[in-house]
C-alpha cells in the first residue's frame, strides 16, 4: 500500500467518522422518540441515495482527462478543506464553540417530541424525514471527498472502504452504548481530515497547471508538515488573542 | 427558479462555506501558478504561501471581537 492510499483510506475513514457520529446523535434521537422502523427506514433510503452518487459521480470522473481532473478536483478539495481546517482551528481557539453532541441531542429529542404524528407509507413521517435528511446532508460531505480523492488518485473503491468501515465502526460504537458519542473528539479528527484534505488539494491543484514538485511525491509530507505547522501556530495565536479580549472585556466592564 | 437558487446556494455554502475570499485566492493563485510555469519559471511555492496567508487573514478577521 503506497503512502498515497494510506493518506486516501485514513481521509475518508476519518471524515466519515465525524460525519457519523453526527449524523447518529439524530438518529438515536428519532428511534428514541418516533419509533426505530421510521427511523431506520430513513436511513436506509439515505444510504440507498448516497450509494448511488458514488456509483453515479465515481465512473463518470474517471473520463475526464486527468490534468482537468487534477486541477478542478485539487481546487475543490483544497477550497473544501481550508474550510474544515478554517473552523477547526475557530473552535480549537475557544472562538467557536465545540460540538456538543449531548445538547444536540437533547434538542432534537425535545423538537421531536413536539412535532406532529403523520404516518404516511405506514411510517412515522417526521420520524422517517428526520433521519433521510440527516444521514443524507451529513452523507454528502463523505461521497464528496470520497468521489473527489479517490478519482484524483484512481482508487474510488479504496476511498468507499475507507468510508464504509468508519461507518460500520460509528453503527457497532453506536448500538452498543446506545448514546451519541459524545466523547470521540470531533474536533480534533476534523482538523486532521482539514489538513489532509488541504494538503492533496494543493499538491494536486497546482499538479494540474503543470507544476513539478521538487522531490515528487515527498514534497506531499512538506506540505503536511508546513500547513500543520502553520494551523498550530494559528491555534496559539488565536488562542493569546481571544485572551486578550476578554481581559479587554472584563476590565471594560469594571 | 427559486428551487435553483436555492439548489446553487446549498452547493455554494457546502464548497466555499463561511469565507469566498479564501476560494477566490485560492483560484487566483492557481491561475498565476499556471503563468509561472508556462514562463518556465518555478511556481510550486507561490500556491502554500497564498493559502497560509490568506487562512491567517480570514481567522484575525474572522475574530476581531
Amino acid at each position: 500500500m503506497t503512502s498515497g492510499s494510506v493518506a486516501l483510506f485514513a481521509a475518508t475513514f476519518l471524515a466519515s467518522a465525524v460525519e457519523m457520529v453526527e449524523a447518529l446523535t439524530i438518529v438515536l434521537a428519532a428511534g428514541v422518540t418516533r419509533g426505530w422502523r421510521a427511523a431506520l427506514f430513513g436511513v436506509a433510503a439515505a444510504l440507498a441515495a448516497l450509494v448511488a452518487l458514488i456509483v453515479l459521480l465515481g465512473p463518470a470522473l474517471m473520463r475526464i482527462p486527468i490534468e482537468i481532473l487534477q486541477l478542478v478536483v485539487g481546487a475543490l478539495l483544497l477550497i473544501f478543506g481550508l474550510q474544515w481546517l478554517r473552523k477547526a482551528i475557530l473552535r480549537a481557539s475557544g472562538f467557536k464553540a465545540l460540538h456538543d453532541e449531548d445538547a444536540i441531542y437533547a434538542r432534537t429529542v425535545a423538537a421531536a417530541r413536539a412535532a406532529e404524528h403523520e404516518v404516511r407509507a405506514g411510517l412515522d413521517w417526521y420520524g422517517f424525514t428526520l433521519c433521510f435528511k440527516g444521514v443524507l446532508l451529513e452523507g454528502l460531505e463523505v461521497v464528496f471527498i470520497v468521489v473527489t480523492f479517490g478519482a484524483a488518485q484512481n482508487q474510488i473503491g479504496l476511498a468507499a472502504a475507507g468510508a464504509l468501515t468508519a461507518l460500520l465502526v460509528v453503527l457497532i460504537v453506536g448500538v452498543a452504548i446506545h448514546r451519541p458519542l459524545s466523547r470521540v473528539p470531533e474536533n480534533l479528527l476534523k482538523f486532521c481530515v482539514g489538513l489532509l484534505l488541504t494538503t492533496f488539494g494543493t499538491f494536486w491543484g497546482a499538479e494540474g497547471v503543470g507544476v513539478a514538485w521538487p522531490g515528487g511525491d515527498i514534497a506531499l509530507l512538506g506540505l503536511l508538515a508546513l500547513y500543520t505547522t502553520a494551523a498550530l501556530v494559528f491555534v496559539w495565536a488565536l488562542r493569546r488573542r481571544r485572551a486578550a479580549l476578554l481581559t479587554a472585556t472584563i476590565g471594560g466592564i469594571k | 427558479m427559486i428551487y435553483l437558487r436555492r439548489f446553487a446556494h446549498f452547493w455554494y455554502d457546502f464548497v466555499v462555506g463561511d469565507d469566498w475570499t479564501i476560494a477566490a485566492a485560492v483560484v487566483v493563485a492557481l491561475v498565476m501558478t499556471g503563468v509561472l510555469t508556462r514562463a518556465q519559471l518555478a511556481g510550486w511555492w507561490l500556491l502554500p504561501t497564498v493559502v497560509i496567508t490568506f487562512l491567517g487573514i480570514s481567522l484575525f478577521q474572522a475574530t476581531r471581537t
